[in-house]
């Protein structure tokens, strides 16, 4: 195959990834719609432990898969089939744009995008496969992820191109690449305590006895236990942190080499620094008392809105030397 | 961190104090709330809310020119602005004040922890619970086996899965301790203490570095002094002779392009070596710095230098000047700059040029254009002037334009202008010709000195190796005591584990007592049916 030809199919891949995200969303959905309504009153016994990490998730009726009605699980494993043809035909966008190009696959803002939307989906699926119980929280990540990857084509589009000088480094490689993978961690994390945040909500207003069904709640009923969705925040930062702290090391190496100094505040470089600050932040406050619960979480949901700022503020907007976005050229 | 702060004073004594004891607690209290973790998460929110405006406002580091042009559309604001040092955000007090003393509470509060860790690395692991059984993971595990035989057989399992185990002759009986993972600890330690580290080699860099910035034309060069420099910044323990004796001549200079004109590479061949020192040869280019001695050398831009040979109507000839012209596309480097002749030998006046150059020039209605990076049809638009340029006036001038005040006044006058190819001539109204002879190449060349980087990097990597540590680690501690079996037939061991850093730490407590077992039973004379069933 030519090189057109190449990134021709990666452009099609890319459309075919989105419809099957799209339909694993609508599937996710149909679980969480079609699954059990769980017993109110052993719900309760799920909800009492909020604050306690260690909570054994078998005693959940939402989390134990063997309870949940066979509908709902088989709508389930669809979800999980149609995000893993996905996951393949995700791949398949950057392979095709890497051979297309000859090289590795995020040089623009388009292509790193779609990296970090590649990453995000597989940390999902991995938790997901291990965990079956986090396939309720699907459709809150793949929801995301598919509107994502529809903007990243709509607005961020770049047709397939050599690279400017200053990124032909094999630092690209260690540099982006753990860049990448950081943040397709941290997005996990984010939805995880935006989705922990909406359930303590949910949980403090049964343990209270009142009313909770109000809108939307009959879908944060279906959710992971609170402590659940906060041990999933928890793990995929304290794994996404040291990823991106070497990142941040590998930037200074590789600026050391080609901007002539390891650090120099420019804005992708700021940003970076406000991210792993927030995040250390975060670390610290989920074991520190009065930041557990909730107040910690919002750092992690803060952290997630410094790393999309960082990529669409500061590539798209600020003027600073990691200008490599190319979109609109 | 993963552990809650452990308590770091000795508790204020309770007694109405004298004065100087008043004075004193009230410096303690105000230390442990410094120190307090609540109050170092604090610290860390107001150090990344006080980056932002580093990144929204036109920093002075980064660019001189944005913070002016801030300044010419803010006339009002920018002078309260920059009052607050928010155009010099990351050398501010506040700024400053802010990481300083998240430093002193991270000190304060790493360093009794590090004594801390200290002791328990030297002292045994810690006496078994009284309530083994209460423990979340626990297990009761009969065995034919007599009590201090049971107990060597835990004991070798633990000290080959690198537990530091030691046993007491406990009150309910025998009871072994063991502990492992302190590395957890020491990670967590390490990470804190490379921070300040990172810290005092970024300080010791910035007083001790420097930081000089010339453009070179080929076949020219400089020698590191700060007379030299166009531009050039000194930390203030820098002395001008401490400078390492080094000049660089450029010899050649090549930027190549893509098909679809992306720039590839730039390569600047240039010779380096003590001044009088026939230079050694190398190239140097994007990503590939020079580097001697702790000193680099970056190509950190290019340009074209047009090259004009201008005959006075004398016969005066000179020949090839050539003279930097800055690049205002980088797509296609069209160029701007002025070539500026004040000593004209028996003229009063002065001669200038400003001019445009186009590595690949298209006219079209008379404009000039530049549609390709590549110098494959070089051109120059140039406008010639006469009179006074103003170069004594005692206001500083840039180099690369005229001073248009002396334009405005008619004391400097445009002469002439023309479009030229490589060879055309301009010819003024008193015959003087002003020839576009060719153009050369220039590189903008950076000398860097920055003795603390490498100890930056150091601290960066301690820091990350620190950080791995403490949150792959686990820290386990593992108890077991043994009594008399009820029925009289040999002895029952209770087994209990703690874990901190894990969620899960059931499956492995299940699978280490599946294999203490199993080493029991292998160790038992002959096991009976019931000592290897439960």
């Amino acid at each position: 195959m030519t090189a057109v030809e190449l990134a021709q199919l990666s452009n099609t891949l890319f459309s075919i990834t989105v419809a099957l995200y799209s339909l694993g969303v609508v599937a996710f959905c149909a679980q969480l719609a079609f699954g059990r309504r769980p017993a109110r009153t052993r719900e309760l016994v799920g909800a009492g432990a909020p604050v306690e990490p260690a909570t054994d998730t078998s005693q959940d009726p939402v989390l134990d898969p063997s309870v949940e009605p066979s509908r709902g699980r088989r709508w389930g494993a669809i979800a999980m089939a149609l995000t893993v043809a996905g996951l393949i035909t995700h791949i398949g966008i950057l392979v095709t744009r890497g051979l297309a190009v000859d090289r590795l696959p995020w040089g623009n803002m388009y292509e790193f995008a779609t990296a970090v939307v590649l990453v995000a989906v597989t940390a999902f699926t991995v938790l997901a496969v291990r965990a079956p119980a986090l396939r309720h929280i699907g459709a809150f990540v793949m929801g995301p992820a598919v509107l994502a990857l529809v903007l990243i084509g709509l607005k961020l589009y770049t047709d397939a191109k050599p690279l400017v000088a200053a990124l032909r480094s094999y630092w690209l490689a260690i540099h982006v690449t753990t860049a990448i993978l950081g943040f397709g961690i941290f997005f996990v994390s984010g939805i995880a305590s935006v989705l922990y945040l909406l359930r303590t909500r949910y949980e403090a207003k049964v343990t209270a006895g009142g009313p909770a069904d109000g809108s939307g709640m009959q879908i944060v009923e279906r959710l992971p236990a609170a402590a659940a969705l906060d041990r999933v925040a928890h793990r995929t930062a304290v794994f996404g942190f040291p990823i991106w702290t070497f990142a941040v090391i590998a930037g200074a190496i590789w600026a050391e080499s080609a901007w002539g100094r390891f650090w120099g505040w420019d804005p992708k470089e700021t940003w970076a620094f406000i991210a792993w600050v927030v995040y250390a932040g975060y670390l610290h406050a989920r074991t520190t008392a009065g930041w557990r619960g909730r107040p910690a979480a919002w750092v992690n949901v803060v952290g997630l809105a410094v790393m999309v700022f960082n990529l669409l503020y500061v590539n798209l907007v600020s003027t600073g030397l990691h200008s490599y976005a190319g979109v609109g050229k | 961190m993963t552990v809650l702060d452990p308590p770091r004073t000795a508790p204020v004594p309770p007694s109405p104090p004298p004065v100087h004891r008043r004075v004193t607690g009230t410096l303690l209290r105000w230390w442990r709330r410094l120190t307090a973790m609540r109050t170092a998460i604090i610290l860390l929110f107001l150090l990344a809310v006080a980056a932002i405006p580093g990144s929204l406002l036109p920093q002075r580091s980064l660019s001189q020119n944005q913070v002016n042009a801030y300044f010419t559309d803010h006339p009002t604001l920018a002078p309260i602005l920059d009052k607050l040092y928010l155009f010099d955000v990351f050398s501010s007090p506040w700024f400053a004040a802010v990481y300083l003393l998240l430093f002193v509470s991270l000190i304060g509060c790493v360093l009794p922890r590090g004594l801390e860790h200290l002791r328990a690395l030297r002292a045994a692991p810690p006496a078994a619970p009284r309530h083994l059984l209460r423990l979340p993971d626990s297990a009761s595990v009969p065995t034919p086996l007599p009590g201090t035989e049971a107990l060597d057989v835990v004991e070798e399992e633990l000290r080959v899965r690198r537990f530091r185990v030691v046993r007491r002759a406990g009150p309910a009986g025998p009871e072994l301790s063991a502990e492992k993972g302190l590395l957890k600890e020491t990670g967590n330690l390490v990470f804190h203490l490379s921070l300040v580290a990172l810290l005092l080699a970024l300080a010791g860099g910035k007083l001790w570095g420097y930081e000089g910035s010339i453009l070179v034309t080929e076949g020219q060069g400089f020698c590191n002094s700060f007379q030299q420099y166009d531009n050039y910044s000194a930390g203030p323990l820098v002395e001008g002779r401490d400078l390492t004796p080094l000049c660089i001549d450029l010899e050649d200079f090549r930027a190549r392009y893509e098909e679809d004109l992306t720039a590839s590479s730039y390569t600047a061949k240039i010779t380096y070596g003590a001044p009088g020192e026939s230079g050694r040869e190398t190239t140097i280019g994007v990503n590939h710095p020079l580097r001697v001695d702790g000193d680099r050398v970056y190509v950190t831009g290019h340009g074209f230098s047009p090259t004009f040979t201008v005959t006075l109507p004398d016969g005066t000839s000179f020949k090839d000047i050539s003279v930097p012209f800055l690049p205002s596309d980088t797509t296609t480097m069209s160029s701007q700059g002025a070539l500026k002749l004040p000593d004209l030998p028996g003229q009063s006046d002065q001669l200038a040029l400003e001019g445009f150059f186009a590595p690949t020039g298209v006219v079209q209605g008379g404009v000039l254009t530049s549609i390709d990076p590549r110098p494959l049809a070089p051109q120059v638009a140039i406008v010639a002037y006469r009179g006074y340029l103003g170069l004594d006036s005692g206001l500083p001038q840039s180099v690369y334009s005229l001073d248009s005040t002396q334009i405005d006044r008619g004391t400097l006058k445009r002469v002439g202008a023309a479009n030229l190819a490589e060879g055309q001539s301009l010819t003024l109204d008193d015959g003087t010709t002003i020839t576009f002879s060719g153009y050369k190449e220039f590189a903008a060349l950076q000398f860097s000195h920055d003795p603390g980087q490498v100890w930056v990097l150091v601290s960066a990597l301690a820091m990350l190796a620190g950080l791995l540590g403490m949150l792959l680690v686990r820290r386990e501690r593992f108890f077991a005591r043994v009594t008399d079996a009820p029925d009289g037939g040999g002895t029952v061991l209770s087994l209990a584990s703690l874990t901190r850093g894990s969620g899960d730490s059931g499956p492995r407590f299940a699978a280490l007592t599946g294999d203490l077992r199993a080493a029991l039973d292998a160790r038992a004379p002959a096991p009976g049916p019931e000592a290897s069933r439960t």
